[in-house]
């Protein structure tokens, strides 16, 4: 595959499929949906490809492409991936790949706009997730923002349209916070060097004053932050993801929020290393209120969609507490829970939309005795709630032990409290389990019907089985993930020791 | 090879009863029977190696399953005496049980997924009995917590036994938050999670005696946990609405025993720091006795052998505590077979009347004789009359409490042994002799059944000879504690093996006292006591209507309430409509008539010319 633009493919093959189905009729549905599965499976092949074609041994950014775009400005279409960016991308295109086949089965109407803005969103996403132009990231990211707001307007659900205005205003106000960040790196690193560039490979040679990097953090820190969700500017996420029809709360959850995430990683600490080691522990103090706040609030709710919701902005706390670790065990925890949360928090959404579109409610206590009715749906519910509290064997349980093992080295206190953060995401998945799939059947709901044809199940199959694959053995995404983390975490690291060597 | 060929066999067996067997019961069931029995024949090479070689250098096998700078997590086996010790109890006693099963679960709906998950739980313990390192012990632990869950919400369709499942897992993984908070801990301390390598450095020296007492503590939690040990107790008794194979295995013989295992495997720790072992000690034995007094109140035949359970799991916590690794694990062996057989012929009898209330048998020993039989041989055993194994098992651990001069904890003891004689005779009175109470034919079980008890009780009976003081080698020669540098602590004192049977005998004499005759409910009901004991202590009302109800349940409603108030309503809305209300003032200052825009662009200049005449 020597020369193949491999990336390109990645994140043009939902494009071409998004331009296809404008050309198909709205009625032809099995066209429609065979081009997004087409689509979607490039992605998904060529980024599994990448998984295992990266080269740990020579780290760093590979299968780079270049494109100049507009010289004057030091802008060029510059893609490229480190280990970090390789789980991002697998991760994305396992999430719209299993969440065309949901879109599938719950998707009535409008059917082939829906895939076009999926497909287009997905395409966005791709691009933040291998962008080395800030340019690039800042136009992929608004590229993926921007179909939410129909996404959920049109095929939402309850209350839907303040759910979308709010969501969409909220990031939009986080996006601009972090453009002002990329344009005053753009300049004051144009200004040091006398060449005005975008290109984050060329940024991250340079150094600034460490009192300038402890300012531009905060607006990305910030922009980004609003997005992963950082209390307490979360409140447009539970509330998006339970308007959102399936697939988009799948998208929303597994991959939106990583986008704030893995801008914090690549932008904020790794081009200014000195406001990470300054700002990062205001954040490990910060994702506390994530974790244990949101795990109560998330226990409180009864709509499950609010629930998961919350557990979401709950677990994206252990991210940012792995991160504010800044050491190899707690960073490379955080990147492999982005992975993990975001393929749990997938299957979260397909399974309770699976059940809402037969039953129209999800309170909890509306239900009782469903696995009698649905024995299948049961089951991956189950193995969704004990992944999401951290069971052994699925993946999410390894990355919050290398958050917890990292953050007991640098935040013991945060460490126990993340740590019962687990008892309370258990207490809440094991009563909704026993609330709405156990005890006896309820005669009205016996009209449920469980999945059963190949295209019902195959999307939570595929999930599960990546959540097993990786819990069982996760030096398949731990080696390649810290084929990037290394050189990041080291880049912070040398940088505190050389300001001591210089005190 | 052979050990990760015994790790994985039960796990290939649940897969394949799920994935293939599903519909084929029979199948089902012989598939998982076989996994287990084969892998009793695979151990028995290993318990020879040892018979013969009884100071075996530890075997480790493994590989590296995260290897990152600063973190390396490996998977592997170790066998060493402990480990294969637990290793013949785990495949011996889960062998009968899973026999027993097949005629215990006969035409149930859910045969396949039953067998499935027993062969899930024995992996499971497999895997904390093979574990080389700290982290794999743990994820093993969290798995036999899913298989137990599993298990004991079997009946899943009855809120009572969803209930206990969630109690179940949810209690048990309070103490696992202490535990690997203690992993980390002591990984902090050493840098490894390997056990014999942790073991080296501990015995190197160096590392705080605050940090060892806090590590032990900590790990001590998780067996609080698993062991239900006070105050996580609470979950055991409700274990029982599993079928009762389960009780047997899992809440009998081998997944509570786990945390004794754990005290033992890190014992050199708790040598090591001797404030941690008199905490382990006062609540072993707080719970043994705690346990023994609300058994003697129970009405329920599960729910009186699992509170001898709990009680007999405190005194082994209790001899860990004191020191008696030997005491304790010899207990836990011997204790495996009784409690198993009197689990199973409970099951049995249960099979036999359709009801578990004590009060509603009677005077059945003449039907059912084989489980009669072998219920008193069990009951006998667990009381510990000489020379039942449980004399023999429970005089060593009387003995290590009295010669570490723990005079306390051995009156403690002293009075369990009594009180446990007492319910034991209680129950065995009530539910076979007396007068007739039950309704229908009660009729022996099948062979199936009945064979596994009669093997267990041969067990029960014989096993306590296996650590008679006066021949070497014995049990002691083989589970040597690290205080005793290779040999068990022992001897054989007379007061406290003719005391014990003492209390034994005046216990059973009580029992007999009062339950042996013509009753229809319990003589004793009137009682202060017999009333606080028969709700347990209010434990569970404690729990779930304060600290769950109010303070865990509170924390959530109350941040619900400045989610929704403070943070979206006060907040975010509030910022919606500052700027929808500012946008409504601005919107009058654009009124679209150019005389006002004249008029502000007049005394703007007018404006600007003072402010800068003025200058």
């Amino acid at each position: 595959m020597e020369g193949f633009p491999i990336l390109s493919a990645i994140i043009l093959a939902p494009l071409f499929g998004c331009i296809a189905i404008l050309f198909v009729k709205e009625a032809s549905i099995s066209k429609i949906r065979a081009i997004a599965v087409i689509s979607t499976s490039v992605s998904l092949i060529l980024s599994l490809y990448l998984l295992f074609a990266y080269d740990k041994a020579k780290a760093g950014y590979q299968f780079v492409e270049k494109v100049e775009w507009v010289r004057s400005l030091g802008i060029s279409y510059h893609v490229g991936v480190d280990g970090i960016s390789v789980a991002m991308v697998v991760l994305t295109s396992f999430v719209i790949f299993t969440g065309v086949f949901v879109s599938w089965v719950g998707i009535k109407h409008r059917i082939k706009e829906h895939y076009i803005f999926l497909l287009l969103l997905v395409s966005g996403v791709f691009g933040v997730f291998t962008s080395l132009d800030m340019i690039f990231f800042y136009l992929f990211y608004e590229l993926a923002v921007i179909p939410m707001y129909p996404l959920i307007g049109i095929w939402g659900s309850a209350n839907r349209e303040y759910a979308t205005m709010k969501l969409t205003l909220y990031l939009s106000f986080g996006a601009v916070f972090a453009l002002i960040g990329i344009l005053s790196i753009y300049f004051t690193a144009g200004q040091m060097t006398g060449s005005y560039t975008f290109d984050m490979t060329q940024i991250g040679k340079i150094s600034f004053a460490s009192s300038y990097q402890i300012w531009v953090f905060l607006p990305l820190l910030f922009g980004f932050g609003v997005l992963v969700p950082l209390a307490p500017f979360h409140s447009w996420s539970p509330i998006g993801h339970a308007a959102a029809p399936s697939a988009v709360s799948m998208l929303h959850a597994g991959v939106l929020m990583k986008l704030g995430a893995y801008g914090i990683i690549r932008i904020a600490m790794g081009l200014l290393p000195e406001g990470a080691q300054f700002w990062m522990p205001v954040v490990a103090v910060l994702c506390l209120i994530n974790i244990f706040y949101g795990g109560m609030v998330a226990m409180h709710r009864k709509d499950m969609k609010f629930m998961i919701g919350y557990s979401s902005s709950s677990h994206m706390g252990y991210v940012l507490l792995g991160l504010s670790t800044l050491n190899y065990i707690g960073v490379n925890g955080a990147v492999l829970l982005m992975f993990a949360h975001g393929i749990m928090t997938a299957l979260a959404f397909a399974l309770i939309g699976f059940v809402y579109d037969q039953a129209h409610t999800r309170m909890t206590y509306d239900f009782s005795g469903l696995a009698h009715k649905m024995p299948f749906i049961a089951v991956a519910f189950a193995i969704m709630g004990f992944a999401s509290s951290g069971l052994p064997g699925l993946a999410n349980f390894v990355s919050e032990l290398m958050i917890f093992i990292g953050a007991f080295k640098t935040y013991p206190f945060q460490a126990v409290i993340a740590v019962f953060g687990i008892i309370i995401t258990a207490t809440y998945m094991l009563r909704a389990l026993r609330n709405v799939f156990f005890c006896e059947p309820m005669p009205e709901w016996e009209h449920l019907k469980d999945a059963t044809t190949f295209v019902q199940r195959f999307p939570y199959i595929v999930l599960i089985l990546v959540l097993l694959i990786v819990g069982f053995y996760p030096a398949i995404l731990i080696d390649v993930i810290n084929a990037g983390v290394m050189p990041l975490v080291d880049k912070i690291n040398n940088v505190s020791m050389a300001a001591k060597a210089g005190l | 090879m052979t050990t990760w060929l015994i790790l994985f066999i039960p796990l290939i067996s649940a897969v394949l009863i799920t994935f293939v067997t599903r519909r084929q019961k029979d199948l089902s069931s012989y598939i998982s029977i076989g996994a287990v029995v084969f892998c009793f024949i695979l151990s028995i090479d290993p318990i020879l190696n040892l018979l013969k070689h009884p100071h075996m250098e530890p075997i480790q096998q493994s590989f590296s399953w995260i290897n990152i700078p600063g973190l390396h997590v490996e998977m592997g086996t170790l066998l060493d005496p402990l480990s294969i010790l637990m290793l013949f109890v785990v495949t011996f006693v889960g062998s009968l049980i899973h026999i027993y099963s097949r005629g215990y679960m006969h035409g149930d709906p859910g045969f396949s997924r039953f067998f499935a998950c027993l062969s899930l739980f024995i992996f499971s313990m497999f895997g904390i009995v093979l574990s080389n390192n700290f982290i794999q012990i743990f994820i093993f632990w969290e798995l036999v917590g899913l298989s137990s869950y599993l298990l004991i919400g079997y009946y899943f369709e009855k809120p009572s036994a969803s209930d206990a499942s969630k109690k179940a897992f949810l209690v048990n993984r309070i103490g696992d938050f202490g535990f690997i908070l203690g992993i980390f801990v002591l990984f902090q301390a050493t840098g490894t999670f390997n056990f014999i390598e942790i073991n080296h450095i501990l015995e190197k020296g160096g590392i705080p005696d605050s940090t060892l007492y806090l590590a032990a503590l900590l790990i001590f939690c998780g067996a609080v946990g698993k062991s239900a040990q006070f105050p996580l107790h609470v979950w055991l008794p409700d274990a029982m609405e599993g079928p009762t194979p389960v009780s047997a295995l899992i809440h009998a013989a081998t997944m509570v025993a786990a945390g004794v295992y754990l005290l033992a495997r890190t014992a050199l720790l708790y040598h090591l720091s001797p404030d941690a072992m008199e905490v382990v000690a006062y609540i072993g034995g707080f719970t043994a006795l705690l346990a023994a007094v609300i058994a003697v109140a129970q009405n329920d035949i599960k729910r009186v052998v699992a509170y001898s359970t709990l009680s007999s799991l405190g005194y082994m916590v209790m001899a860990m505590g004191v020191g008696g690794m030997t005491a304790g694990m010899f207990y836990l062996t011997t204790h495996a077979f009784f409690k198993a057989l009197l689990f199973l012929a409970a099951g049995s009898v249960i099979h036999a009347f359709h009801t578990q209330n004590i009060w509603e048998m009677g005077s059945a020993f003449k039907k059912v004789k084989t489980t009669g039989a072998t219920f008193i041989l069990g009951s006998l055993a667990m009381a510990g009359v000489f020379p039942f194994s449980g004399f023999w098992s429970k005089d060593e651990i009387l003995t290590a409490t009295f010669t570490s001069h723990h005079y306390f904890l051995f009156a403690i003891g002293i009075l369990v042994a009594f009180i446990s004689a007492f319910f034991m005779t209680r129950l065995v009175f009530v539910t076979f002799f007396g007068n007739e109470r039950y309704h229908g034919h009660p009729h022996e079980s099948p062979p199936v059944m009945t064979v596994p008890l009669i093997i267990l009780a041969v067990f029960a009976v014989l096993s306590g000879f296996a650590g008679l003081p006066w021949f070497e080698p014995n049990f002691g020669t083989y589970i040597a504690g690290p205080s005793h540098g290779g040999h068990g602590e022992h001897g054989f004192n007379f007061f406290v093996a003719g005391l014990s049977t003492v209390v034994v005998l005046a216990g059973i004499a009580l029992g007999y006292i009062i339950y042996c005759r013509e009753l229809t409910k319990d003589p004793l009901e009137g009682n202060v006591l017999y009333k606080l004991a028969h709700n347990k202590f209010y434990f569970d009302e404690f729990y779930d209507n304060f600290i769950v109800a109010k303070i865990y349940n509170g924390i959530a409603t109350i941040c619900n309430f400045a989610e929704v108030n403070i943070i979206i309503h006060l907040f975010v809305n509030g910022f919606a409509y500052l700027t929808r209300e500012s946008g409504k003032i601005l919107r009058l200052t654009t009124t679209g008539k150019l005389q006002h825009y004249t008029l502000i662009m007049v005394a703007g200049v007018v404006a600007l010319f003072l402010l800068f005449g003025a200058l």
